[in-house]
């Protein structure tokens, strides 16, 4: 088979992958894109995409079951669970193909198959096991993004056990469930499921739930999430699982107590491992770290002309931070001038549970560690006239400042909508506001975002509605 | 699209050079990597090398031009199948670029001015120059007030040339950045001629005269040593060095030496170096802030050459053997008189020697190259009347005297750092590891 050449090859089609394609491909480069299942990666069909679609529908039936709240008169309803699924099925492959209808526009020659590099700029493209392509490439950039971590005795067996694949694609609601782990993942899929009716019980080894977040909002989500019937053990670890035909007992040892807990179902949701395997890395002087692949600020790693972004890489690992490393690599190769290495700490994290949770920048407790001298406000969702109006009343927002300049170092909000809300935080800390650019910026009213204005002016003593 | 070539910042404090040469003539292909220009900058002589691939259109500044700004257009690159008309649209444009190129030195600088790589990145003077408005962000704004930094003397790496808060790191107050780091382009420092104008003086009294155009290397050092002389209050201490064992010492190690030469020099650079790390703390620097410690002894040595006075410097010349410091010094010296020196190999130094014993020089005192806080003036060596025990008896003497930033380095810490640097020449052997 003979080579076709490009400028830029980007191995896998994720949110990283494709973005990366489409900048490329602006800036002038010849590009392709080889990915060996789905157009969008994870995020778009397995991820982000289609358990956003998921929740919405749980928010629903959370309205329904309280809907007298509201005045209204709701006996008997139902839902089709497997409808409910379908619903997020296409929506995912709805984007897919819109990924695939971008890409042709902009002239991104996709590859079906499974790349591999082979050295010297030349990747292997192979469709079961043969070989459909071989391409040359002056950049090659690895966006092959990562999958769930398997724990020993904690393996997927696709029918009690699950991963995130099955536990949004399942054939039944199951009526009991144990979530081991409550970082982003395993806490969005224990809140639709509880939020359905199912019984939950999350199962956490760190001493607190959602353990990246801010202390207080942590603690403040497990209140919500615990008052909604969810039971949440912390500072707890799964020892053993004994499956029967159609339950799963959980043995979880906590606080030198083990307890068992019997389910019909168990998703695990105990973090990442990069794809790596079978890429050809071999061949080439990259270095991976902990499984995932090393590169400097510019993303490049140790071989010269290859790159990596996204998942694969070291994180934090969200859709968005893939996408902008795609674009930050590409610009640099390019050599356009204005471009600029990620700060991390303006990278913003959302968790789409009830209540929401939407943060950017240090913790409290990050900040004092770090020695800063911190002004800290703080604005529940109460004061508000929105939150009160929608039958939202439970939600914070907690900014926290560097005394001596006035840099915004972290904003932390839990609630409803603050996932929508966050990146007016986000924009100011990019742009490197203090606090008085907040409380100089007019929020409408009546919003949820005005609570945004009184977080920060309560920091500064000056808060209004409290 | 055509490529617009660039006037580039070879060195952060490069405002302006001069386009000495065009190594590529209009109509040559050009490959990326291929030396296309020779400039002219304050200290040295650089290649300047294409990174893109193309034909050299049109030569917009001509061989020779002084005083080209950074950033000016200087030349108009075509690709493939693109036509001359495309040119005039850009030479029209003139110096703003909508993806101005780094183009690369012909050599990389090392971390230790890559470190400051995104300030010497080009500028965009224009933007500044053009309302006299300055870019900062809120905080970045803030910030300088807090530390009385003028934010006219600060380069802008955020976007549109914005001046963000990571552009004040370590820039003290009156826009000295700290030591390590060399000056913002365009120091406010302005050496001011005399009141008395030599030119109007000889016109009026028909002294005759010609006129000799400073070089950029005469200017800079105008303005550093004035600075240095006006700004930094020197006090200096003198000691005298007994130098017959060295010479004896040298003699073995040269007798026994294969293709190089240790001069008496070597043996100073050495031991300034090892008595620095003995004695660290007159290997230092003055911030407003903070006293910067220095962790090595990187010794700038200055060297003449026709431009002017340059320092190459030896880093780390504690851990060189006398070997690799009179290799080094061999070839820094040379290099430095041709003015071929990277800027990296003359920027930075912890502490510098100057020699002039060369000239029968017996004893001067030197002038401190900021940011350093001491510089030492070397005698020439001779044999002297001195009287030990009482009797009058011949020894082969040295005078050294040293200038010490009193901000920074106090009488008795100076005098103590020379009597450890007294007593390395003197009993030399530990300079042999």
């Amino acid at each position: 088979m003979s080579e076709q050449k490009f400028d830029v090859v980007v191995v896998g089609g994720g949110p990283g992958g494709y973005v990366a394609a489409i900048r490329a491909a602006q800036l002038g480069f010849s590009t392709a894109v080889i990915e060996r299942e789905h157009l969008g990666g994870i995020c778009l069909n397995w991820g982000c995409i289609p358990t956003k679609a998921l929740l919405r529908c749980s928010e629903i039936n959370h309205l329904m079951r309280h809907a007298d709240q509201f005045g209204f008169t709701v006996e008997k309803y139902s839902f089709d669970f497997k409808k409910i699924v379908e619903r997020s099925r296409k929506v995912a492959a709805q984007l897919s193909g819109g990924i695939k209808h971008l890409l042709k526009k902009n002239k991104v020659t996709v590859f079906d198959g499974h790349g591999k590099l082979l050295g010297k700029g030349k990747l292997d493209v192979a469709k079961d096991g043969k070989n459909v392509a071989t391409l040359e490439a002056k950049h090659i950039i690895l966006a092959t993004g990562a999958r769930a971590r398997v724990l020993p005795g904690l393996e997927p067996d696709g029918k009690l056990v699950w991963t995130y694949k099955e536990a949004m694609n399942p054939q039944a609601m199951p009526k009991s469930i144990v979530v081991i782990g409550s970082g982003a993942i395993g806490i969005e899929f224990a809140s639709f499921y509880n939020n359905m009716g199912a019984d939950v019980t999350v199962v956490e080894v760190m001493d607190r739930v959602m353990p990246v977040e801010d202390a207080e909002i942590s603690a403040f989500a497990r209140k919500q999430f615990e008052k909604q019937g969810m039971k949440i053990m912390t500072g707890a670890k799964v020892v053993r699982l004994d499956k029967t035909e159609n339950t799963v007992t959980v043995h979880v040892e906590a606080g030198g107590k083990t307890e068992k807990i019997t389910v019909d179902r168990v998703i695990s949701a105990v973090g990442i491992v990069a794809n790596t395997e079978n890429l050809g890395l071999e061949n080439t002087k990259i270095k991976t770290d902990r499984n995932h692949i090393v590169v400097n600020e510019w993303l490049e790693t140790d071989e010269k002309g290859v790159y990596a972004i996204g998942d694969v890489v070291h994180g934090p690992w969200l859709a968005h931070k893939a996408s902008h490393e795609g674009v930050i690599c590409i610009e640099k190769i390019k050599g356009l001038s204005d471009v600029h290495p990620m700060k991390k700490e303006n990278i913003p994290g959302c968790t789409y549970c009830t209540p929401q949770v939407a943060s950017v920048g240090l913790t409290e407790a990050a900040a004092k560690e770090k020695g800063f001298d911190i002004k800290v406000g703080k604005f529940p969702f109460i004061g508000n006239g929105k939150a009160i109006a929608l039958g939202e009343p439970e939600g914070m927002v907690k900014t926290i400042f560097d005394a001596k300049t006035g840099e915004l170092l972290g904003a932390h909000m839990v609630g409803a909508e603050v996932t929508e809300m966050i990146q007016g935080y986000v924009i100011g800390k990019t742009m490197e506001a203090t606090e008085l650019d907040f409380m100089h910026t007019v929020f409408p009213h009546p919003t949820l975002s005005e609570m945004m204005h009184e977080s920060v002016l309560d920091a500064y003593g000056k808060v209004i509605h409290m | 699209m055509p490529h617009k070539v660039l006037m580039p910042a070879l060195s952060p404090t490069m405002t302006e050079g001069k386009l000495a040469k065009w190594v590529k003539k209009e109509g040559d292909e050009v490959k990326a990597g291929d030396v296309i220009a020779e400039i002219e900058t304050d200290k040295a002589t650089m290649e300047v090398e294409a990174v893109d691939e193309g034909t050299l259109a049109k030569i917009v500044i001509p061989e020779g031009t002084d005083g080209v700004k950074v950033n000016t257009l200087i030349a108009v690159l075509l690709e493939e199948g693109e036509d001359a008309a495309a040119v005039n649209a850009v030479t029209a444009d003139g110096g703003t670029a909508d993806a101005p190129k780094t183009v690369t030195p012909a050599n990389q600088p090392t971390a230790e001015a890559a470190k400051p790589a995104p300030r010497m990145a080009v500028a965009t003077p224009k933007q500044a120059a053009a309302s006299g408005r300055i870019f900062a962000s809120p905080l970045a704004k803030r910030i300088a007030k807090e530390r009385g930094i003028d934010l006219a003397a600060v380069k802008g790496t955020g976007p549109h040339g914005r001046i963000v808060k990571a552009d004040l790191e370590g820039v003290t107050a009156g826009a000295k950045p700290a030591a390590g780091q060399t000056a913002a382009a365009g120091s406010t420092f302005t050496p001011t001629s005399s009141s008395i104008n030599a030119v109007a003086l000889a016109d009026a009294y028909g002294i005759p005269y010609s006129l000799q155009p400073n070089a950029g290397v005469r200017k800079v050092i105008a303005r550093r040593l004035s600075e240095s002389k006006q700004t930094v209050p020197h006090f200096y201490l003198t000691i005298d060095c007994e130098l017959d064992t060295l010479l004896a010492v040298r003699k073995q190690v040269n007798d026994a030496a294969d293709g190089f030469k240790v001069s008496v020099n070597d043996f100073i650079i050495k031991a300034t170096a090892v008595a620095l790390k003995k004695y660290p703390a007159a290997n230092v620097s003055w911030t407003d802030e903070n006293i910067v410690q220095y962790e090595r002894a990187d010794v700038s040595v200055a060297v003449a050459s026709d431009n002017g006075l340059i320092t190459p410097i030896i880093t780390d010349a504690a851990s060189k053997s006398l070997k690799q410091i009179s290799v080094e010094m061999k070839d820094l010296g040379s290099r430095a008189k041709a003015g071929k020196l990277k800027p990296h190999e003359f920027q930075g130094g912890t502490i510098s020697v100057s020699n002039l014993g060369m000239f029968g020089i017996r004893e001067f005192s030197a002038i401190i190259n900021p940011p350093q806080a001491a510089i030492l003036a070397i005698g020439a060596g001779g044999e002297r009347a001195v009287v030990k025990n009482g009797q009058l008896t011949v020894a082969n003497m040295m005078t050294v005297t040293a200038s010490f930033d009193h901000r920074a380095i106090d009488g008795a810490v100076g005098a103590e750092f020379l009597q450890v640097f007294k007593n390395l020449i003197e009993n030399p052997m530990g300079l042999l590891l």
